[in-house]
């Protein structure tokens, strides 16, 4: 099968290959599920990945930014856990209502990732710590706020919650779907045809030439950490929606799943190299590991994380085989 | 010794809080022939991530990163802890739970070396799979074993001190002589620096990664001993969580860079010191638990901040003009990889 593929791609650029390998592995994983499983090979199965990870998503695509930019984000699970927890007790205990939570939620993440953002470019101390000190931070801001979990009773919440929105042939998605779909459409947009879109990639490719070119690389940087602060925010606020309960260990790792989803979707961790369409990719790939799994209904939560541990390794496996032979 | 001195400056300030707090702080008391003090449990408790940061700083001086080291930790304890439960002799149990760490260790180090995939994922693979694996092998339980031998690697005394601390010790002796007596350590920075020119220039780039996560995995694997014998249980969910982030801010405190290239064993140990103190210092001065991790973010980005050159020259700026400038062998040479 392998060769196969090999020959097909012969002419296809070298840029796109990781990005069409993950499509045609979950193409192959969703028919292989389809075989396997009875009720898996239906249209509403790959809406279900995206309507319970649409919050993955728009952490992911967050991610993306980034990493194409050539740092790292570890504080993201804990920015979606915080947001949660504002928005939850400021429901609960003022009262506040929908409309003032989240934006407020939603300034306060970019203003975190700002901050982390500016850490890291003016004082030059490496992402991987600065970030990891906001995961921290944005931890212990959840457990100030309260160790249990808050639920959310709002209206708006539940109907965002509940609702269904029909399309054809009884099919559905919720709301999320949508706000996560218009994220991935933006974000799309502003990487491949504008010029902090370039500068990213610049940025990533590498920053002394960037730097060279004249390119703002001191405000690309900043903004790619405000870009994922707000968007692991809005990940926050989708995911209460989902959850409906504010709650200071939600969202637990959740950016390792981020980096896993963006490098599964073939961006490079070393920056300037990837596209978006492959972090949707690769979010959709988790995902359909997650219905896999749930499908296979015997399997225990260990057997799900070697499961887990094994596809990752077989996607990295592939993809390094590709792109050793393009060089 | 100039790189080292805001790590001793930071861990000092951190113990002198604690004097205001606990009387006899610094008093070592002899009871029932066993060192006690505060000083002592510091280093007591301190010792596995002390160990896993050491692995941890001659992987990072290759240039690479090691998140898997929590998981090897689980690991290690739920192995060594489930053969003693199944009657096998201490000695069998805890040759195969390090042994299991080394295998595991140099397939990271095969993945990164060989097979070309970046640290951070090639790694992120055994950090979720082991996690599961630790399950597996526990079963999904925790196992309590009663065996006072195994007890002794981290809950023992032997001539007075801890028994982990004298690990510590030889680890670190024998790391020490290895990397800075023997050449090992120049190959690793130079592996560290550029792999390929190392490897043109006839140095085995390759193996020396292999070694170096087999060595991370090795140290992950006696502290994982050390903890799953200090509470005579394995627990394949909890044992070190999170240990690789702490190894890794250790590391860094003590002032490798992650970009690789250089390394300092002292400056690491002072490191995981740092860490462990100011978990000390959390509960002596009463935090309540729910602020302690914001409280640990706060020191931690000021330990950062006071590290960066750039910080001190921007805040301090007016009074450091007046210095001249320090010898540009202090630098590090910057390699964009």
């Amino acid at each position: 099968m392998t060769t196969v593929t090999l020959n097909g791609l012969r002419t296809i650029p070298a840029k796109y290959v990781p990005v069409l390998v993950t499509a045609g592995l979950f193409v192959a994983m969703f028919v292989a599920g389809g075989i396997r499983y009875e009720g898996f090979a239906s249209g509403q199965v790959i809406l279900n990945v995206f309507i319970d990870n649409a919050f993955l998503l728009v952490v992911a695509v967050g991610m993306t930014f980034v990493i194409l930019a050539g740092g790292i984000d570890l504080s993201v699970g804990s920015v979606v856990a915080l947001s949660t927890m504002i928005s939850a007790s400021l429901m609960k205990g003022p009262g506040w209502p929908p409309y003032l939570v989240i934006p407020l939620v939603l300034l306060i993440g970019a203003a975190l990732g700002l901050v982390m953002g500016y850490i890291i470019h003016a004082f030059d101390i490496q992402p991987f710590i600065v970030t990891l000190a906001g995961m921290f931070l944005a931890r212990g801001l959840c457990y100030t706020i309260g160790t249990d979990s808050i639920p959310i009773e709002d209206p708006t919440f539940t109907a965002f919650a509940q609702t269904r929105i029909d399309l054809f042939a009884g099919l559905w998605i919720s709301p999320s779907v949508i706000i996560a779909a218009v994220v991935v459409l933006v974000a799309a947009y502003v990487l491949h045809y504008t010029r902090l879109g370039r500068s990213v990639y610049a940025t990533g490719g590498s920053e002394q030439s960037a730097l060279l070119m004249g390119l703002p690389v001191a405000r690309t940087k900043i903004t790619v950490y405000t870009v994922s602060g707000f968007c692991s925010a809005l990940g926050g606020v989708l995911l209460s929606f989902y959850m409906l309960s504010g709650y200071g260990l939600h969202a637990v790792g959740m950016e390792l799943d981020a980096i896993a989803a963006v490098v599964i979707g073939g961006t490079l961790l070393t920056g300037g190299s990837g596209f978006l369409l492959g972090t949707v990719l690769g979010v959709l790939v988790l995902g359909l590991i997650q219905t896999v799994i749930s499908f296979e209904g015997t399997l225990s939560s260990w057997w799900t994380k070697i499961f887990i541990g094994l596809l990752l390794f077989v996607f990295i496996l592939l993809q390094r085989l590709f792109s050793a032979r393009r060089t | 010794m100039r790189r080292l001195l805001w790590p001793v400056v930071i861990l000092a300030l951190l113990l002198l809080v604690n004097v205001f707090f606990t009387a006899n702080f610094f008093s070592i008391q002899m009871r029932d022939g066993h060192l006690y003090g505060s000083l002592i449990d510091i280093l007591r408790f301190g010792a596995p991530l002390i160990l896993v940061s050491l692995g941890m700083t001659l992987v990072i001086a290759t240039g690479g990163i090691d998140l898997s080291v929590g998981s090897v930790v689980a690991i290690a304890g739920a192995l060594a802890c489930l053969q003693i439960s199944d009657d096998a002799g201490v000695f069998t149990a805890v040759a195969l739970a390090l042994g299991l760490s080394v295998l595991l260790g140099a397939w990271n180090g095969l993945l990164v070396a060989v097979v070309g995939i970046q640290p951070i994922i090639a790694t992120l693979i055994l950090m979720v799979a082991g996690r599961g694996l630790a399950q597996l092998i526990t079963d999904g339980q925790i196992i309590t074993v009663n065996s006072p031998s195994y007890k002794v690697i981290g809950g023992g005394y032997w001539l007075t001190v801890p028994f982990g601390i004298l690990l510590v010790v030889v680890v670190l002796a024998i790391t020490v002589f290895l990397t800075r007596r023997l050449a090992l350590g120049m190959l690793i920075e130079s592996v560290g620096g550029n792999a390929e020119a190392s490897r043109l220039a006839g140095i085995r780039s390759r193996g020396i990664i292999i070694m170096v996560y087999a060595f991370a995995a090795l140290c992950a694997g006696v502290a994982g001993l050390m903890i799953s014998s200090n509470v005579s249980s394995a627990d394949g969910n909890n044992a070190g969580l999170w240990v690789e982030l702490d190894a890794i801010l250790a590391v860094v405190i003590g002032g490798t860079s992650l970009s690789g290239g250089r390394f300092s064993l002292g400056g690491t140990v002072l490191g995981a010191l740092i860490i462990q103190t100011l978990t000390t210092t959390i509960y002596s001065i009463g935090v309540p638990p729910e602020t302690t991790l914001l409280f640990k973010a706060l020191v931690v980005t000021a330990v950062c901040l006071i590290q960066s050159k750039s910080f001190r020259e921007k805040v301090f700026g007016g009074r450091r003009r007046a210095v001249p400038p320090s010898p540009a062998a202090e630098e590090k040479v910057r390699v964009t990889a």
